[in-house]
């Protein structure tokens, strides 16, 4: 049986995992209107296929935040103040691509919708960028010392050849899986060449994932720890990749993207499972590890917050089901284009 | 300036500005959901249009609040992690249930609203935008249970040098919350009241689609006059409660170096010298303040003086006075607004009832206009008598401001951040004002499609049709 704390531990990575998958697919579109759509209209074809749901799918983000705060209140001060600078740029760009989203269609001039244009792009860009890098730094380890105090350097600590490779994979991972969902949102011309440039990016993503665990296997010691179960998820990952290039050679879209969303699940797990039963490692001194019990809040308030959690989740789960289910239509440039 | 000056101010900055827009989302979208509602029942095309109209203005404001609050959750951990270490098994509960319970709700149910006129039956959309409308009301509850926290600890333990929950319920039924929660959601609803009322008066001024803003007028200034007495009355009933939980901050507020006297007199204006503990030229008016804390005409409230005395007996030595001038007027600024806002509905609902809504009221309207902004400000200042009547205590009795900062954080990154939010927030400000000014220029009867042309200069089609 599971521990309150490891039950945590477990609803933390489903939550991130929820949204790597949801918006993994957000960021991808964001990223395609810049180098896949070639007019304006395309472009707002593009954003208007995630048009109902973006929102929604970056909330998995805030209630990950929320979760650990609530539950391992001292995994979210130390990941949150250490990680300082690459979250200021993290809300900088969610903000910005926020709001361009909503305002981009809002006044029907060139220089308007470039400028937007920009913010999209850079917006989907950088926080797959960063949190592939800070997903890295996370298993890799990073200073913490005695007082569960993170000072990293920027240069060194965050941002190096390892974390670097991370968040280049944690890109293209999510630019793959958002040209495999345009697939299934839009028509025409659009959808095969989204359909193309997913295949065309296939061989670079192997590369990058290749390069990425094998750099984990050398670079941290999350398959010393837990070697055996990681082999079998990263196996498993490995075919749904392969299943991804079938299925997308074969047009059948939706099982192509529910592989890379399977992809992004298992590369996410391999993450938690690693870590586990540590929520970050410190690189001075493994005493000085944050774990699932010398992080989390006390037993009283995990229970209460497993009973509102429990709860909830199956009423968030429906409504936003539902959401899927109601826009399921493809977007269609001739159709009422609300953004 | 160190590092935990500059992560007041950006702390400061960044929640007044998000405070700006989330009243007017509550506000507006409570008042499009009632909107919409007549459409359903009354079938009339015109509530319909009121509510897209309305509408527009919602989400340009929305989509601000909702990227202002996304930093919001972060920041306690980023800046005040120490702060969050002792707190977060107490704190960080209100805020993941907010997460998990409203914000899933407001942002899906806000796509299936922009995106569902055509998709939805009348009576699933409605529900939609009702369903926003509780989202952001459950929001505010939230959210101010953990603030209400921070005012008033209640349903904790101090355990391993940390607080700990170990009373949920107390958390939630904190008479502080019970209070604030009212008040808030009342000035909210005020708030989005006098902005439909004051772009309503703008468009009567100019003598466009008349019958629609006398209308949209109509709803706002009823619902404007029930919620800003409504916000009066919880207010009164938080000075009494202020005067027993925080009296160190009702003296604050009240710049009441030396014990009151009975009955008290209430200072409407002063000179306050915080260097020697004294004010001048103030002018009173007699037994208000026993009346404002206790709702009786006598009655002593302790001054500042021995409250100091006081306080440093129980926690250590320490200046425990806020800043008197800050907390003094921010509340003056604050009930002088909330005042103004009831004259001015309560003369709007007079015009309406008897249908004297006419062009000859320029000046009425003229200050309706005017009116948009007092909400916000009486947001504002309330806020911060607030926030700044608690300094030096981040929580109060338990923990200090100066005490929750981020270790790790240095004054360098704070105040690179301090610059880089406050200067996309500028930018969001004015692009926001002029999406604002363009929709209600518009009207709500332009066009709903523009003549789609392809706007892209790399464009083949578009060269072609330039060079020719």
């Amino acid at each position: 049986m599971l521990s309150l704390n490891e039950l945590w531990f477990v609803l933390v990575a489903v939550l991130f995992t929820g949204f790597f998958f949801l918006e993994g697919f957000d960021f991808g579109i964001g990223m395609s209107t810049g180098i896949l759509a070639k007019n304006d209209t395309e472009r707002r074809v593009l954003i208007n296929s995630i048009g109902p749901f973006w929102d929604a799918n970056e909330v998995w983000l805030l209630t990950a935040g929320g979760a650990m705060f609530a539950a391992f209140p001292n995994w979210y001060a130390t990941l949150f103040s250490g990680f300082y600078t690459p979250l200021v740029l993290l809300l900088l760009a969610l903000i910005g691509r926020g709001v361009a989203f909503e305002y981009r269609g809002k006044v029907e001039k060139a220089s308007w919708k470039k400028t937007w244009d920009i913010v999209i792009l850079l917006g989907s860009l950088l926080p797959p960028l960063l949190l592939g890098v800070m997903f890295a730094d996370l298993i890799q380890g990073l200073p913490i010392d005695r007082a569960m105090e993170m000072k990293a350097s920027f240069f060194g600590d965050i941002v190096n050849f390892y974390s670097v490779v991370g968040g280049l994979t944690m890109v293209v991972l999510c630019l793959v899986h958002g040209l495999l969902f345009a697939t299934l949102r839009v028509t025409g011309d659009l959808q095969a060449r989204a359909r193309r440039m997913a295949r065309s990016l296939m061989v670079p993503l192997a590369v990058l994932v290749v390069a990425f665990f094998t750099l984990t296997y050398f670079n941290t010691g999350i398959f010393e720890a837990h070697g055996g179960i990681l082999i079998a998820v990263l196996a498993a990952l490995a075919v749904a990749f392969m299943l991804a290039v079938v299925f997308s050679g074969k047009k059948k879209d939706g099982w192509a993207f529910g592989m890379t969303g399977a992809v992004i699940a298992l590369a996410i797990a391999t993450f938690f499972i690693g870590l586990f039963p540590n929520v970050m490692i410190s690189s001075i001194d493994t005493a000085f590890n944050l774990t699932v019990d010398n992080a989390a809040s006390g037993h009283y308030s995990l229970k209460v917050m497993t009973i509102v959690a429990l709860s909830l989740l199956p009423f968030v789960l429906g409504y936003q089901i539902w959401s899927y289910f109601v826009f399921h239509k493809r977007v269609h440039e001739k159709g009422h284009l609300e953004y | 300036m160190d590092v935990v000056m500059l992560s007041r101010i950006q702390f400061a900055a960044t929640t007044i500005f998000h405070f700006f827009f989330v009243p007017v989302s509550i506000g507006l979208a409570f008042m499009i959901a009632i909107m919409e509602t007549m459409y359903v029942v009354k079938g009339k095309e015109e509530y319909k249009q009121m509510a897209k109209f309305w509408g527009k203005l919602f989400l340009i404001n929305f989509a601000i609040g909702v990227v202002t609050g996304i930093l919001q959750e972060f920041q306690f951990g980023m800046n005040w992690s120490a702060y969050s270490r002792f707190v977060g098994d107490v704190f960080g509960a209100p805020l993941a249930v907010e997460a998990l319970l409203a914000f899933f709700m407001e942002s899906t149910f806000i796509g299936l609203w922009i995106f569902g006129w055509e998709r939805l039956s009348k009576k699933v959309h409605a529900l939609c935008i009702w369903l926003v409308a509780i989202g952001t009301i459950l929001s505010a509850f939230w959210i101010l249970a953990a603030n209400s926290f921070m005012q008033r600890p209640v349903g904790f333990t101090i355990n391993n040098g940390r607080a700990e929950m170990n009373d949920f319920l107390a958390l939630i039924t904190n008479g502080q919350l019970l209070l604030e929660f009212p008040h808030t959601i009342l000035a909210a609803f005020m708030t989005g009241a006098f902005l439909v009322a004051g772009v309503s008066a703008y468009k009567l001024l100019k003598k466009k689609d008349v019958p629609f803003f006398k209308k949209s007028f109509v709803i706002a200034t009823v619902i404007g006059l029930v919620a800003s007495i409504g916000v009066a009355l919880v207010g009164h009933q938080q000075a009494q409660y202020l005067v027993k939980t925080q009296p160190m901050k009702m003296a604050a507020t009240e710049a009441l170096w030396e014990n009151s006297g009975d009955p008290a007199p209430w200072t409407v204006t002063a000179f306050i010298d915080t260097e020697n503990q004294r004010n001048t030229g103030e002018f009173q008016i007699p037994y208000l303040l026993s009346f404002l804390s206790y709702s009786k005409f006598s009655g002593e409230v302790q001054g500042m003086k021995e409250l100091q005395a006081q306080y440093e007996q129980q926690y250590g030595p320490g200046d425990y006075i806020p800043p008197v001038r800050t907390t003094f007027w921010s509340f003056r600024i604050m009930v002088a607004s909330g005042t103004l806002l009831i004259l001015l509905s309560m003369y709007g609902v007079y015009l309406a009832a008897r249908k004297k809504l006419e062009n000859r009221n320029k000046w009425f309207f003229r200050l309706m206009v005017f009116a948009i902004s007092l909400p916000i400000i009486a947001n504002t200042s309330g806020w911060i008598m607030t926030e700044i009547g608690r300094q030096p205590w981040t929580v109060f009795g338990l923990m200090t401001t100066a005490d929750g900062v981020s270790p790790s954080v240095t004054a360098g990154q704070v105040l690179f951040s301090l610059i880089a939010f406050v200067a996309i927030y500028a930018v969001l400000a004015v692009v926001m004002a002029y999406l604002f000014i363009r929709v209600i220029k518009k009207g709500p009867y332009a066009a709903e499609t523009q003549p789609e042309t392809s706007s892209d200069p790399f464009d083949k089609e578009e060269y072609r049709h330039a060079i020719s």
